[in-house]
């Protein structure tokens, strides 16, 4: 048969798979529907972890806020709630994700700038005055200092009498991805998962509805990796995870439950749905065949999605909703249990109130006006979508194999193998929009000759909040009792050596209203700080 | 900082050499690494500082190797201390000759700014790698 004729583009996902003009039943041909896809909320979970998904509930929408000053970012809280955000979620400052406090020269020019300033109890009870902890959940994106900053919060619970059972969220706590893309590590990576099995343990007997880490491939994927990348580094992250509190001596169905993911929501439309399908397939049958976990809920791959910040454009930035409605869509359609969505004006500046409202209603109206929601996993029985969903399975298995064929996954951060990986897609994909094989409007094709500066109103950070950020942080100092300060950070610093459990040291350090820099601090005496391989 | 004189690398003759940095806290890297890939690819001398340096570290590390521009990448919004501080540095160090050029999220406003204080050029996201290869290539012969 003669092929009719096509445009000379090349006809690939993103990642690189080739796609054909059509998929019909042969191409899923070797698949069981029962035992590979399954129904929803039944084993592997392909179709979604629940029986009724958003018929249920809707996914949480959790618009992802912070600058500025704690007074600051809990007026955006509030103003966000009143306009039906259902969950909260915080971005810290650079200073607050390195572990410095808002006084330290590193902390110059920094302090407010890309999140929120956090240095003592006293700025996180600011940060959540008048919100009922008991009611909404939190999502805290906080790595390297995730004990300290998750202690503050429980602190301010106990202060407001809430009992820490009730107490809902997430902290990111996935320093694993630090050291392959995000970048914000502080101390070297065994370290690191030893203080993230203690939160575990911790959380187990005393927060059982938290979230002990969200396992995280948005970073991965912003920093240039493919979709298969992403999912296989990510699932491999989680994994290690998985045996390294197994190791601590934890019963895998005792923490496993209370893992969670958090994924990109790129601008493949279909490779990005098969990717949350393939990762709920993946987890669920390692945890069941290779961790032998036995409780459904530690099967379940729960994620967040943030639609893809590396696909927005400084140029036109009004069409950026347009790829974020698009992107969000992808997330409901593959399932996610929360999503947030970036706003257009985000290359240019932290979101100003008129963008994040767009954002937020954007969500709004993907729930209530388009009906997607109506039927559980739409898309599932497509041909094509099951198609990339095995392809993408696959891919990641041969990641895998990689991975530990290298020596796992400390040894590929050691030597560079992940970073390594990523850049050469970063440099592919830049490259192919330079050469005009990828097409971004507005970029390298229909662009605007007139536009000249940007045409939007931007959000401007005072620069006199860091003055005010140290000049209260200097009034805590000179107020609180010193003494309690000392002896609470020397306990942290004796157990720090021993192979106790962290947090109740942590705990004590922050109701002494000790910074996070002087608690870092300790941590950076016992522990050391990581340097990375200067590769590129 | 105490005073210590840096010894310089004598200048080569033909090839502009760069070094990129990271400073400040900020650690998104993937833009400096995919512009170190390509300038390196172009044939220009590349040295790259990883991340998390201080802009007094970065230009006593830029004398030392001698080189012909120092290009920043700041994505944190800590571009208004990172800059001046930089070229002010080079300034009492007598390294004037040494250019400062920078890339990442910098509001126009800003940009402005900044070219008045001394630094040569300032990319904004979306910029063709050739723009920049361009630059750097050209930046010895003016």
């Amino acid at each position: 048969m003669k092929k009719a004729h096509e445009r000379a583009t090349k006809f690939r996902t993103i990642s690189g798979t080739k796609v054909k003009s059509l998929y019909t039943p042969l191409d899923i041909s070797s698949c069981n529907y029962l035992e590979d896809i399954g129904l929803p909320g039944k084993y592997p979970y392909t179709r979604g972890i629940h029986e009724n998904m958003y018929r249920g509930r809707l996914w949480t929408m959790r618009m992802f806020a912070g600058f500025g000053t704690a007074r600051e970012t809990n007026k955006r809280f509030k103003y966000l709630l009143n306009q039906g955000e259902t969950g909260l979620s915080v971005a810290f400052d650079v200073p607050t994700i390195m572990g410095y406090d808002s006084d330290h020269p590193r902390s110059k020019g920094e302090v407010g700038r890309c999140g929120v300033a956090i240095d003592t109890l006293t700025d996180m009870e600011i940060l959540f005055g008048n919100i009922p902890l008991d009611k909404i959940t939190t999502s805290m994106t906080i790595n390297s200092p995730a004990a300290i900053i998750f202690a503050m919060y429980l602190a301010v619970a106990e202060k407001r009498g809430i009992p820490f059972d009730k107490l809902g969220g997430t902290i990111q706590n996935d320093t694993l991805k630090e050291y392959i893309a995000q970048k914000t590590y502080i101390l070297p990576p065994k370290e690191s998962v030893r203080i993230i099995t203690n939160i575990i343990a911790y959380c187990i007997e005393n927060v059982p509805r938290w979230n002990t880490i969200s396992i995280s491939g948005y970073h991965i994927r912003e920093a240039g990796a493919t979709a298969i990348q992403e999912l296989a580094f990510t699932l491999a992250d989680g994994f290690t995870y998985v045996e390294a509190a197994i190791n601590a001596g934890l019963d895998v169905d005792s923490f496993a439950p209370r893992l969670s993911f958090f994924f990109n929501s790129h601008s493949d439309f279909f490779e990005e749905i098969a990717k949350f399908r393939a990762a709920r397939r993946i987890w669920a049958k390692t945890m069941k065949e290779k961790y032998g976990a036995k409780k459904k809920e530690s099967l379940l791959l729960r994620f967040h999605v943030q639609t893809a910040g590396c696909t927005l454009t400084a140029q036109q930035p009004e069409n950026n909703i347009i790829r974020t409605t698009l992107q969000a869509l992808q997330g409901v359609l593959g399932g996610a249990q929360s999503l947030h969505t970036n706003s257009m004006d985000e290359t240019l500046a932290l979101p100003s109130e008129k963008a994040v409202l767009i954002a937020l209603r954007t969500q709004q109206i993907i729930a209530h006006e388009t009906g997607v929601i109506n039927t559980v996993d739409p898309l599932g029985g497509s041909y094509f979508v099951e198609t990339l969903t095995n392809k993408l399975e696959d891919e990641a298995n041969a990641y895998f194999k990689e991975i530990k064929r290298h020596g796992g996954v400390f040894k590929c951060l050691e030597d560079g193998y992940f970073q390594k990986e990523i850049t050469k897609s970063a440099k592919a994909y830049q490259e192919s929009v330079e050469r005009k094989e990828r097409i971004t409007v507005g970029v390298n094709e229909y662009v605007n000759p007139e536009e000249k500066a940007t045409t939007i109103n931007i959000l401007e950070i005072d620069p006199s909040l860091e003055r005010e950020q140290i000049k209260n942080l200097k009034a805590i100092k000179g107020k609180r009792n010193n003494k309690k300060v000392k002896s609470s950070l020397k306990a942290l610093e004796e157990s720090s050596k021993t192979d106790k459990n962290l947090m109740p040291y942590v705990m004590e350090c922050v109701k002494s209203y000790a910074t996070l820099g002087e608690i870092m601090d300790v941590w950076r005496k016992v522990f050391g700080v990581y340097k990375e391989p200067i590769i590129f | 900082m105490p005073k210590i004189k840096i010894k310089r690398k004598p200048k080569t003759k033909t090839k502009v050499r760069v070094l990129l940095a990271k400073a400040g806290l900020d650690g998104h890297d993937r833009g400096i690494k995919i512009v170190a890939k390509a300038l390196s690819e172009a044939g220009i001398n590349i040295i790259y500082t990883g991340l998390h340096q201080t802009p007094e570290s970065v230009i006593e590390r830029a004398i030392e190797e001698n080189v012909d521009l120092i290009g920043f990448s700041i994505l944190s919004g800590a571009h208004m201390a990172v800059f001046p501080r930089a070229v002010k540095l080079l300034k009492e160090k007598g390294a004037r000759d040494i250019g400062v050029f920078g890339g990442g999220i910098i509001p126009d406003e800003d940009i402005k700014k900044l070219k008045k204080m001394g630094v040569k050029k300032l990319f904004g996201s979306g910029t063709p790698l050739e723009e920049i290869i361009e630059f750097v290539k050209n930046y010895k012969s003016s």
